[in-house]
């Protein structure tokens, strides 16, 4: 691949990104921002804005890479991030608008009037925030290093750089135009090479994969069918309890709007997600190398100077580059903001108040997973966004779906869910980072633990909350018409109010 | 086959003398949180309920199923459609559509659910 293009490529968006960043200085950022925006911003917007800070890294290059190096067993992966937001629309999505809860602690205030409770979402926010960031970083290095021959660590330090200074200079999270420009770019940059990639195969007699690689449970790991269920599980329930998901729930102007926004997503990823699998197979017939040298992530950036070469390999090459550095600014912009906020807000509140208190978290939020992800081993990006969503999956989703459902829900049982979901899953993340190379069941069981983790979680909530009926919310009635009623209806649903709350 | 005689009914005129029942109103009976107006949320609860349970046991049977489906038999992995194996024609083009329809029509109950609660509250 030739060196200049892409890295013209990637310093352009790099440089677009900051200069949109420094734009949005004059924009303030107050979660105002977010009402007057709900007034102004069409679904069409707001889904392509959902979309584009949703599409992160594991879904540009992971899930090809994923496919190219283990078949069809890993198509569950685009299908649950697509499918996670079905589960999202019919379970949260409206309710959660209503609930006007700006973050995941704000849910559990509101619902569970608890600060403590408060406390255990903040601190399951920070952490699925970084281990989301994790793989960001990781796999901007690998591009940088597919692109150009740079060693790992500057495209990691080079990306949190540019989401620091961009996050700093005023944020990208108010700007939903940009995230919906990221969406439309990440789409067009895997969709104009795949049509010139399929005419240059068909040119070659459109050879395709064979053997036991295209069947899906084909013994190629141990305890498939657990697995792919665990990942069922944790890519469904994981979406939605995601730190920077919720907060563009805000923009709707309502709970009807939210779940048809919801639905237009559904639509845009569902387009995005059949081109991995295409790149996936692509790679199987002209990239098979690439799995005993470890480097599958870099399958999407090496296809087009395999299959086309030349000039126009390069410019292929140079466009899908700058998608994938599209892909890891708005999701970690957005994931460094959420985590930021939260930070500012609930752990260093008090000591230091407004702008720089939320400076000094960004500092945080972003260092954190950048010193991380230069001292942690290579994951295949997917998997480790994977584990991310496992810990969502058992920690966050029992806490809105029997928050939003079951009145009886109480603090305890909310926080006890919470420790006992997030020390399982967080044990089984922390192990499968440090040594990926378990067999047997107890390997399967650490690396995919949603299928167990999930249901304690949720046994664990429901337990403790039976056993301490003394300690439900006294206003949960008056929460469950806040969060159930259509808004035309002129309700009582209590005061609680995002900028009022500390 | 015996016929029981019929029962004797009382038949006597309405008491015009007292009031009206005072006409409900469901706001008033939910923002009281009367037992009345408690029973109207828990219906518009449940009613969503049953949808959202519905549309995810549909995902559950039909989606779900499939790692199932392989396993057990393992022949329908061979399956072909259109020259392309039937996993790759399910899970990497067809599921799409497939979700979004489903989404689709949830969002379609969903708010019928809502209007029939507005239109049953609003009077």
């Amino acid at each position: 691949m030739n060196p200049t293009y892409g890295a013209i490529a990637v310093a352009l968006v790099a440089v677009a990104t900051v200069a949109v960043g420094a734009f949005g200085l004059r924009i303030s950022r107050t979660t105002s921002d977010f009402y007057v925006a709900s007034r102004s911003v069409g679904p069409v917007l707001n889904a392509s804005a959902i979309g584009g800070e949703y599409l992160s890294a594991a879904s540009y290059l992971g899930a090809a890479g994923l496919i190219l190096a283990f078949g069809a067993d890993m198509l569950w992966y685009p299908v649950g991030w697509t499918a996670g937001y079905l589960v999202l629309l019919v379970l949260v999505a409206a309710p959660l608008r209503r609930c006007g809860a700006y973050t995941i602690p704000d849910f559990a205030e509101i619902r569970l009037e608890s600060t403590q409770a408060r406390q255990f979402a903040t601190i399951l926010v920070i952490l699925i925030g970084w281990l989301y960031l994790l793989p960001q970083f990781q796999g901007a290095g690998l591009t940088l290093r597919t692109v150009t021959g740079a060693p790992l660590w500057v495209g990691e330090v080079g990306v949190a750089l540019v989401v620091l200074v961009n996050v700093l200079s005023g944020g990208m999270r108010s700007i939903t135009f940009v995230q919906a420009f990221q969406y439309w770019l990440k789409l067009t940059a895997l969709l104009v090479p795949v049509a010139f990639l399929l005419l240059a195969w068909r040119g070659d007699g459109a050879p395709i994969p064979t053997g036991e690689w295209t069947l899906p449970l084909d013994g190629a790991t141990d305890h498939e069918l657990y697995r792919t269920y665990s990942l069922i599980l944790a890519t469904f329930l994981g979406t939605m309890g995601l730190p920077h998901v919720l907060v563009r729930f805000y923009t709707n102007p309502d709970g009807r709007a939210a779940r048809r926004t919801t639905l237009l997503v559904l639509a845009l990823l569902g387009m995005f997600y059949i081109l991995p699998a295409i790149y996936g197979v692509l790679g199987r017939v002209y990239a098979s190398d690439l799995i005993a040298e470890g480097r599958t992530d870099a399958v999407v950036l090496e296809l087009p100077a395999r299959i086309l070469g030349g000039t126009a390999g390069d410019l292929l090459g140079a466009l899908l580059a700058a998608g994938a550095f599209a892909a890891f600014m708005s999701t970690s912009s957005g994931l460094a903001v959420s985590v930021a906020g939260v930070l500012s807000q609930d752990v260093l509140g008090g000591r230091l108040a407004g702008v720089a208190g939320f400076r000094v978290a960004t500092v945080v939020a972003v260092t954190v997973p950048l010193l991380l992800a230069l001292a942690a081993q290579q994951l295949p990006v997917a998997n480790s966004v994977a584990l991310a969503f496992a810990v969502a999956a058992s920690t966050l989703c029992p806490l809105l779906v029997l928050g939003i459902w079951w009145p009886r829900l109480t603090d305890a049982g909310a926080i006890a869910g919470m420790v006992a979901g997030g020390i399982t899953s967080g044990i089984a993340v922390m192990v499968t980072i440090v040594d990926s190379d378990r067999a047997g069941w107890v390997g399967a069981l650490l690396s995919q633990p949603a299928a167990w983790t999930v249901p304690l979680g949720f046994v664990v909530m429901i337990g403790v909350s039976l056993a301490t009926p003394h300690r439900m919310a006294p206003g949960v009635i008056r929460t469950m018409v806040r969060l159930h009623t259509p808004e035309q209806l002129d309700l009582d649903r209590g005061t609680w109010h995002p900028e009022r709350s500390t | 086959m015996s016929h029981e005689p019929a029962k004797r009914v009382e038949v006597t005129s309405p008491r015009t003398t007292t009031g009206r029942p005072r006409r409900v109103v469901v706001t008033e009976e939910i923002d009281a949180q009367t037992a009345l107006g408690e029973i109207y949320l828990r219906s518009l609860m449940r009613s969503q309920l049953r949808l959202a349970v519905g549309t995810l046991g549909l995902l559950a049977v039909t989606l779900g199923g499939l790692p199932l489906l392989f396993a057990m038999a393992p022949e329908t992995r061979r399956w072909e459609l259109l020259g392309v194996p039937f996993p790759w024609v399910a899970l990497g083009l067809l599921v799409y559509p497939a979700l979004i329809l489903a989404g689709w029509w949830y969002v379609w109950q969903a708010e019928r659910t809502e209007a029939r609660f507005a239109e049953l509250a609003g009077e």
